[in-house]
């Protein structure tokens, strides 16, 4: 109740969320280029959703990532990860007979000779996604468990 | 140099500070600012995304979580009598850890096995030949080359997750207890 008070807050907190959020998705799809990657981006991204329920109450960030998403959002990332590994298991058991688990090069256009600088970034960029997805929603969860505990007073 | 070193002060003063402080939510901040400093050490090693990281889980989501568990409890550390043997044990695992580190080799050795071990040379060949399009070598590193660990990791921050899930989730049970608090804060 305290919190909603605070005018200051509520506004700067609204223009300041977009910003941290593509900050975040920035970090993720960029983390080949500069520094940053899956795990600082879904920290991020998770902060910028945290700061939104401290400041506009719990309830409110239920609204817009509900607990049941957060729980499905936390496995979905590991399944992107261990799905891209399967997916070169099978494309290069496809194309050369042999395929090996997060090899990425199977993933580029010239099937899988040597290095694939394209499979490579694909693959890349989609276990860093996964990362990224998985690390968001675990540190959600983890501040939806410990804010619903003190909820009461919260709401109070 | 003389950054660092002020750094390093700063980062002493800190702890010390933490070490000594009662009330909770002060130290609760100052291990932010902790984490903070060391990122800005971690920045001048040219370990940007060590740094990276530490700022956005140190700084960032730890301090959040840190002043999440304080709102469930007293604000003031309890006063406590001084006891020698925990500062006798902290002396000697840090005399132990600083000895640890006599054999590691010297910062930004050349010839430390890390830059001269055949993998690792491989690692930064491949990358700058094969792979000019990814030029940040520790992604490379992390999601590629060691995709298996980077795998096991996240599996590791799930596990972690789902385990607070089940120590502190009891969905039904928390919803019975919000109503039942919700009643009596109605009457206070």
């Amino acid at each position: 109740m305290r919190m909603r008070e605070k005018l200051i807050l509520r506004v700067v907190s609204k223009a300041l969320i977009p910003f941290i959020l593509l900050f975040a998705l920035y970090v993720q799809f960029h983390g080949d280029f500069g520094p940053g990657g899956g795990f600082q981006a879904g920290v991020i991204f998770a902060a910028g959703l945290v700061l939104y329920g401290v400041i506009f109450g719990l309830s409110s960030l239920e609204h817009v990532v509900s607990p049941r998403l957060v729980e499905i959002g936390m496995a979905l990332g590991v399944l992107i990860f261990a799905g891209v590994g399967i997916a070169c298991l099978v494309i290069g058991a496809e194309q050369e007979g042999v395929g090996n688990f997060l090899d990425y090069n199977v993933l580029g256009s010239h099937g899988g000779e040597g290095v694939d600088a394209h499979g490579q970034h694909l693959g890349i960029l989609l276990v860093e996604l996964g990362v990224g997805v998985t690390v968001a929603f675990s540190m959600l969860a983890i501040f939806y468990m410990f804010a619903g505990r003190s909820r009461p007073e919260d709401d109070a | 140099m003389p950054i660092e070193l002020i750094l390093f002060f700063l980062l002493f003063a800190t702890a010390v500070v933490i070490a000594r402080l009662k009330d909770l939510f002060a130290a609760a901040m100052l291990t932010g600012i902790f984490s903070l400093v060391s990122a800005g050490l971690f920045t001048l090693m040219d370990a940007v995304d060590v740094a990276f990281t530490e700022a956005a889980v140190g700084a960032g989501i730890s301090t959040i979580l840190m002043l999440g568990t304080l709102s469930m409890t007293a604000r003031n550390e309890n006063q406590q009598p001084f006891r020698w043997l925990p500062l006798l044990v902290v002396l000697i695992t840090g005399a132990v850890l600083i000895t640890g580190t006599m054999d590691m080799p010297a910062y930004g050795d050349f010839h430390a096995p890390a830059h001269q071990h055949e993998i690792y040379a491989g690692f930064i060949e491949t990358t700058e030949q094969e792979l000019e399009h990814i030029p940040n070598i520790v992604t490379v590193i992390l999601a590629s080359f060691r995709g298996y660990d980077t795998l096991g990791e996240t599996t590791v921050i799930l596990t972690a997750a789902i385990g607070v899930l089940l120590l502190l989730g009891d969905r039904g049970r928390r919803r019975a207890d919000s109503d039942s608090s919700s009643d009596a804060g109605g009457d206070s």
